[in-house]
């Protein structure tokens, strides 16, 4: 492969997001938003119209042509993603609403029935509250106890701990893959080694990595992942849970209802069988259809090329921020982190930051990021984070950091 | 220019960079606190009376947070010297826009009206409608 081929051609790209385009007050906009929520690309958007244009209708109840149409291609969408993220078929991918729902389906079906006093549930201090807090509520509720897994000062797992801290009472090892906040690529595949060797299940939180990197869950040797379509260019209201087929064949379902069921009668049920035993009621569909043409698009482009993208913008927005003598960077190195930057301007709150960089037209996220816990541990309230997508530029990163001595002149 | 410059017009950004009636109050009548633990922003408010038990003789604060948080509570300080507790009770949140001078992006509402809350509530713990250990959120 050329050098030529191995990196995005950015221009092309940006193309097909026409909101990009967008200006505010004669400024254009810089998205750097990404972890939190990426933008559309027309083919994405294409075939959300064409869903509703030409065979919008109710899956697995029709006879019609319609209802065949919606039914082959809703299900068709799972066999894609289970390609997408090396999964064995579509009994393994369960469509939800996004990655919290997908955290709380495995906490509910396996750990509100699977968990109690003595059983330990083992986190990360790096996890984002939709498994932090899902797993603490669960534990509550349960008696088992959660343990977290303390992060170094450079913000990495401490792996040596994490060894210590999984044992024969751990039941589950829940733990985000890339953090949203620090930018850490966690060794999951080692985690779920550890796991494994306590049989414990591993969860992977994949929401910041399934985006923009390749994930193979049979590499990971992950018992189930969770994350979201519209982190990865595809629609909000989709999420996916990944699980090993023997286990949710062993699960009891999360939701009852519609279309989950094989067999009713005024006594009992027989559950449906996979994946759809998991998705009670009317499902999401069309935002189901939506996510498989966000892998195809994906796909195009290229993972490994996207990761790399990715890496080097990153770094180049680290080095950047790390030149400002008042401004604190977290997380690891440079070379070492997935594509999102979370910092502080001495003397400036996030949230000022965030307003006064609004008005230069560059949308970042400021808070706590759905990491509180993790925000003590950094020992501050609150961080800007700047994240990155297929799209984004150097120039834009520049931008960023203009916008940035701007908010330190305005303060000083 | 944006919404957020307008935010940051000079009266906010001097009294942020240099707030009034900044400290604890030891003899305090109110002292209540309050935070928004999402953005970190907490604030003190000291409120001592007037003989009459009604009417505001000082106010002081002390906090931690956004520009709009703290000049917000910098300036009420100044505004509640005087007032009646009454007044106070009624204060809604356009008064604290009003007095701000500024136009407020939705999100950063809750900034900018933390301390008019923190007074109102030490205001309810005094008259013994509201427990002393709540915390106050907005």
């Amino acid at each position: 492969m050329s050098q030529q081929a191995e990196t995005l051609d950015v221009e092309r790209i940006r193309e097909e997001f026409p909101i990009l385009e967008r200006e505010f007050d004669g400024t254009q906009l810089v998205y750097l938003d990404n972890a939190a929520t990426t933008q559309t690309p027309e083919p994405v958007v294409e075939t959300i119209t064409d869903y509703y244009r030409n065979y919008n209708a109710n899956v697995h109840r029709g006879i019609h042509q319609l209802s065949q149409e919606a039914s082959i291609a809703y299900e068709e969408a799972h066999d894609r993603v289970a390609e997408f993220i090396g999964a064995d078929g579509r009994e393994e991918v369960i469509f939800t609403k996004n990655t919290t729902e997908s955290m709380n389906l495995v906490a509910y079906a396996w750990g509100l029935n699977e968990l109690g006093p003595g059983d330990e549930v083992v986190l990360t201090e790096m996890e984002h509250h939709a498994s932090l807090v899902t797993w603490q509520q669960i534990a509550k509720r349960t008696g088992a106890e959660c343990k977290y897994i303390p992060i170094t000062d450079e913000g990495r797992l401490d792996m040596e701990a994490a060894k210590e801290l999984v044992t024969d009472d751990t039941e589950m090892v829940s733990v985000v893959h890339v953090s949203n906040t620090l930018g850490t690529i966690n060794p999951v595949s080692e985690l779920a080694d550890i796991a494994h060797d306590h049989d414990a299940y591993i969860t992977v939180d994949a929401a910041q990595s399934v985006p923009n990197r390749p994930v193979d869950v049979t590499e990971i040797d992950a018992d189930f992942l969770a994350f979201s379509g519209h982190k990865m260019a595809g629609p909000t209201g989709i999420g996916v849970l990944y699980g090993k087929q023997h286990i949710l064949e062993e699960m009891e379902p999360y939701l009852y209802g519609g279309d989950m069921i094989l067999k009713v009668t005024f006594e009992d049920s027989k559950w449906n069988e996979l994946p759809w035993k998991y998705e009670a009621g009317t499902p999401i569909i069309c935002q189901g259809i939506a996510l498989a043409a966000a892998c195809d698009y994906l796909d195009d482009i290229g993972m490994e090329r996207i990761e790399r993208h990715e890496a080097e913008l990153a770094a180049y927005a680290y080095e950047r921020l790390t030149e400002e003598d008042d401004v604190e960077v977290y997380g690891p190195p440079a070379d070492d982190r997935g594509g999102l930057v979370a910092f502080n301007l001495e003397g400036v709150h996030a949230h000022d930051l965030s307003s006064i960089l609004n008005d230069s037209a560059v949308a970042i996220r400021a808070g706590d990021h759905c990491t509180q816990p993790l925000h003590d541990v950094l020992g501050t309230a609150a961080s800007a984070r700047a994240s990155f997508y297929i799209y984004n530029t150097k120039d834009e990163i520049d931008r960023l950091v203009e916008a940035v001595h701007d908010a330190r002149q305005l303060f000083a | 220019m944006g919404i957020g410059s307008d935010m940051y017009r000079q009266q906010i950004l001097d009294h942020y960079k240099n707030p009034r009636n900044y400290g604890e109050l030891e003899d305090a009548d109110i002292e209540h606190v309050g935070e928004n633990p999402m953005c970190g922003d907490t604030i003190k408010m000291f409120v001592r009376l007037d003989d009459d038990e009604e009417t505001i003789e000082y106010v002081s604060f002390v906090g931690d947070g956004c520009a709009i948080s703290q000049a917000s509570a910098s300036m009420l300080s100044n505004e509640l010297q005087g007032r009646s507790l009454e007044a106070v009770r009624g204060m809604d949140r356009d008064d604290i826009i009003d007095m701000l001078g500024v136009e407020l992006s939705p999100m950063r509402i809750k900034c900018a009206v933390l301390a008019e809350k923190v007074a109102q509530d030490g205001i309810k713990i005094h008259d013994g409608e509201l427990d002393v250990e709540e915390t106050t959120t907005e």
